[in-house]
């Protein structure tokens, strides 16, 4: 990486230790991983009663990542995840009713009961989905870059992905795209240390994940604490700026981790007990809400108060989702291609 | 009817069919113009009309293209429209469906599709269901565009008629032009279509000379064309197998007598079924040609269609002209007695109509 490059990043986080998130951004967040979180203890629920179909996976633990990198994006920025994508969704502002209505296959889902958990999509919010092939939404990425600078745009593309997708030839064929065409691409790694069971270490010749696009692909690399939302804030803030500078692309190595297993059917063999409770000390909305109470501006009640709202409101939503009726079965013929042509059926 | 304006005469009247110079083509008429000529024109007009279109692929603005297809585009639309990449097949067919997703309209070209396969899960997965999953609310209009048939001599992987394999997959369009003319209006169609469209091209075909009107005009996806009209069989084909066919058709006129209809479907998916059926209705026999393989092939759907839709019309099978069902071997004789050629054709329509000399 050259020198100037490596000023620029100092600058971004010199940049990014400056930016002080006000109380009631604060508050928001807190909400907003709460919500979250509610809402994927009933998709857990629902799952175990076999009422949630396919894949689903909880992003419980990793909250504060989506949370506060989303409030670093702008309503004209592209979001694109990979299959782990419902606290993404949330952060970006979709609402949690089509969501669940996804889950259970109904039309009012996001994605009209075609995609399923792996499959959220908004396009409304510039959200581009949730994307079930590991790694493979990435060079997608480069193409909304692409976009955006085609059109000088002041847009930038959040990309989110796994661990274990950088070990795809899809990451490197981006990555080399993005830093060749300097395209306008925050991406983040959320470092949860597994690719299903196995471990950053198992799968990772470099396990400094920060260090593998710097020297290989002209994309500088900075890690950050992705257990602590106001961190995540800053850190994203000041990346976006650096590519609406005109930069090029930059890489984050997000380190987090996921409580639930890989899926929901996952006996997590892999780790102890003991490694998951180290890592739940720091949870990010626990340790939000201490500095909110340390802050004054969160107490007891408050707290009660705003999580019977939420419990309410996850309740609302899951119950409407629940009644909303099946799809037609006519349904399977829409949405393949513009203007359907006759398919083909014996 | 714009087969009737071309007349193939094949070089080598023996039966030993080569892939690349068994035909010459005369010209008839003025302007002609190279397939590769039509295909240029095609995408310059194109990227005039909508500043969303640009072109992108390995060796395409530099290098004027692997095949020369892009000829002086660089020149013309500068490199943030006729951009070149990597090797990265993944990476850019990707970029190219991103860049679909957020509203602009690529064209991107393979240099094969026989090096697509990098790249196939883009192709297969991300293109064709993104509209589906999201429930329709991100379409993908992009152009994928390169060769695909066996080319001279380049061995097992360099030889893919991927033209089967794509059309497999719901959320494809895959166009297969036989003639500069259609290439032309199809591409302009294909680029201006809200769907994903493969569209592919055949290196031997590529110097082929052909009528193209002067005045703008873009044909419909899925309308086949009868390139040769006639009574006793009809042949089903398309791309490079339908030239063989039609010369085949013409051998069989010249030597028997034969009137063999040749339907150049144009496009794979979407099929004009319609048209085949109201051909072997009039004729009663029908043989489909193709360089990919027999095997779960296109001849393969079309014969069961044709079955399911008109038995009753039918006078015999459908018989099938394909590929040996084999890799694609090196040496030329050997490729040769793969790749279906004008001998071939010839037999199985003698053999699907009972011809006895
Ligand atoms: C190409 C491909 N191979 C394998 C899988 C199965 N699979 C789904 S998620 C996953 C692990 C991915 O781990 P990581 O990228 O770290 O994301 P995380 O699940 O930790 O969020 C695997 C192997 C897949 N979906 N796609
Ligand atoms: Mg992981």
């Amino acid at each position: 990486m050259g020198k100037t490059k490596e000023r620029q990043v100092t600058t971004m986080v010199e940049q990014s230790q400056r930016i002080e998130p006000s109380p009631s951004q604060l508050l928001d967040w807190y909400r907003q991983m709460t919500l979250i979180r509610q809402f994927e203890l009933r998709c857990a629920q629902s799952y175990q009663q076999q009422k949630i179909g396919g894949f689903c996976h909880l992003y419980i633990g990793q909250e504060a990542v989506a949370v506060g990198s989303l409030a670093a994006a702008r309503p004209s920025d592209y979001i694109i995840t990979a299959y782990r994508d419902h606290g993404h969704a949330i952060a970006r502002g979709t609402d949690i009713y089509p969501l669940f209505a996804e889950l259970y296959g109904k039309s009012t889902g996001c994605s009209h009961g075609k995609g399923g958990s792996m499959h959220f999509f908004d396009r409304e919010r510039n959200f581009f989905g949730g994307h079930a092939i590991v790694g493979a939404h990435i060079p997608l990425a480069t193409g909304l870059g692409w976009a955006i600078k085609y059109r000088r745009q002041e847009s930038v593309v959040f990309c989110y992905f796994g661990d274990g997708a950088m070990n795809q030839g899809a990451f490197h064929e981006a990555l080399n795209l993005a830093g060749l065409f300097k395209l306008p691409i925050v991406f983040l790694a959320e470092n949860n240390c597994y690719g299903m069971g196995t471990h950053v270490q198992r799968a990772s010749a470099v396990t400094d994940l920060k260090l593998r696009t710097g020297d290989a692909y002209g994309i500088p690399g900075k890690d950050v604490d992705g257990m602590d939302c106001p961190a995540m804030y800053r850190m994203s803030q000041a990346a976006a700026e650096y590519c609406r500078g005109g930069n090029g692309s930059i890489f984050l190595e997000v380190k987090t981790y996921r409580y639930r297993g890989h899926s929901m059917s996952d006996p997590q063999k892999y780790r102890t007990k003991e490694e998951l409770a180290q890592y739940q000390r720091y949870d990010p909305i626990g340790r939000l809400e201490k500095q909110l109470k340390d802050q004054g501006l969160l107490d007891e009640k408050k707290i009660d108060a705003l999580h019977q709202a939420i419990h309410k409101q996850v309740e609302e939503a899951h119950h409407r989702a629940e009644q909303d009726p099946d799809p037609e079965l006519d349904d399977v013929w829409r949405d393949i291609y513009a203007n359907p042509f006759g398919p083909y059926r014996s | 009817m714009y087969g009737a304006i071309f007349m193939r005469i094949p070089l080598d009247r023996t039966g030993r069919d080569s892939l690349q110079d068994d035909y010459v083509l005369r010209r008839m008429f003025m302007p002609m113009m190279q397939f590769r000529e039509a295909l240029n024109q095609a995408m310059c007009e194109e990227m005039q009309r909508d500043a969303d279109v640009f072109l992108i692929g390995e060796e395409v603005a530099e290098y004027d293209g692997a095949y020369k297809v892009s000829q002086g585009m660089l020149a013309k639309f500068g490199p943030t429209r006729v951009v070149d990449t990597p090797i990265s097949e993944c990476g850019f067919a990707g970029l190219g469906i991103g860049a679909a997703m957020a509203g602009l309209r690529p064209i991107v070209e393979f240099m094969t599709f026989s090096f697509s396969l990098v790249g196939f899960d883009q192709i297969v997965n991300n293109a064709p269901k993104i509209r589906h999953m999201s429930g329709g609310q991100f379409k993908i209009p992009i152009v994928f565009r390169g060769i695909s048939g066996p080319g001279q001599q380049l061995a097992a992987t360099h030889s893919w008629t991927i033209d089967a394999l794509l059309t497999h997959v719901p959320g494809l369009k895959v166009v297969v032009p036989s003639t500069p003319h259609d290439a032309k209006g199809l591409l302009k169609t294909a680029i201006r279509d809200d769907d994903p469209v493969f569209f592919l091209e055949n290196e031997a075909m590529y110097g082929n000379r052909g009528e193209v009107p002067e005045q703008e005009y873009v044909l419909p996806l899925g309308r086949a064309d009868i390139k040769r009209a006639g009574t006793d069989c009809t042949v089903v084909a398309w791309g490079h197998g339908c030239l063989t066919a039609l010369a085949a058709a013409e051998r069989l006129n010249q030597l028997h007598g034969l009137a063999v209809e040749v339907v150049d479907l144009r496009s794979l998916r979407p099929l004009d079924e319609e048209s085949i059926i109201q051909s072997v209705r009039k004729t009663g026999y029908c043989v489909t040609v193709e360089e990919g393989y027999p095997t779960c092939g296109v001849g393969a759907e079309i014969a069961a269609r044709v079955q399911e839709k008109c038995l009753d019309d039918l006078d015999n099978a459908v018989l099938r002209v394909a590929s040996l069902d084999v890799p694609m071997p090196y040496s030329k004789p050997l490729l040769n007695h793969v790749v279906p050629g004008v001998e071939r054709v010839a037999e199985a329509i003698k053999q699907a109509v009972y011809f006895r000399v």
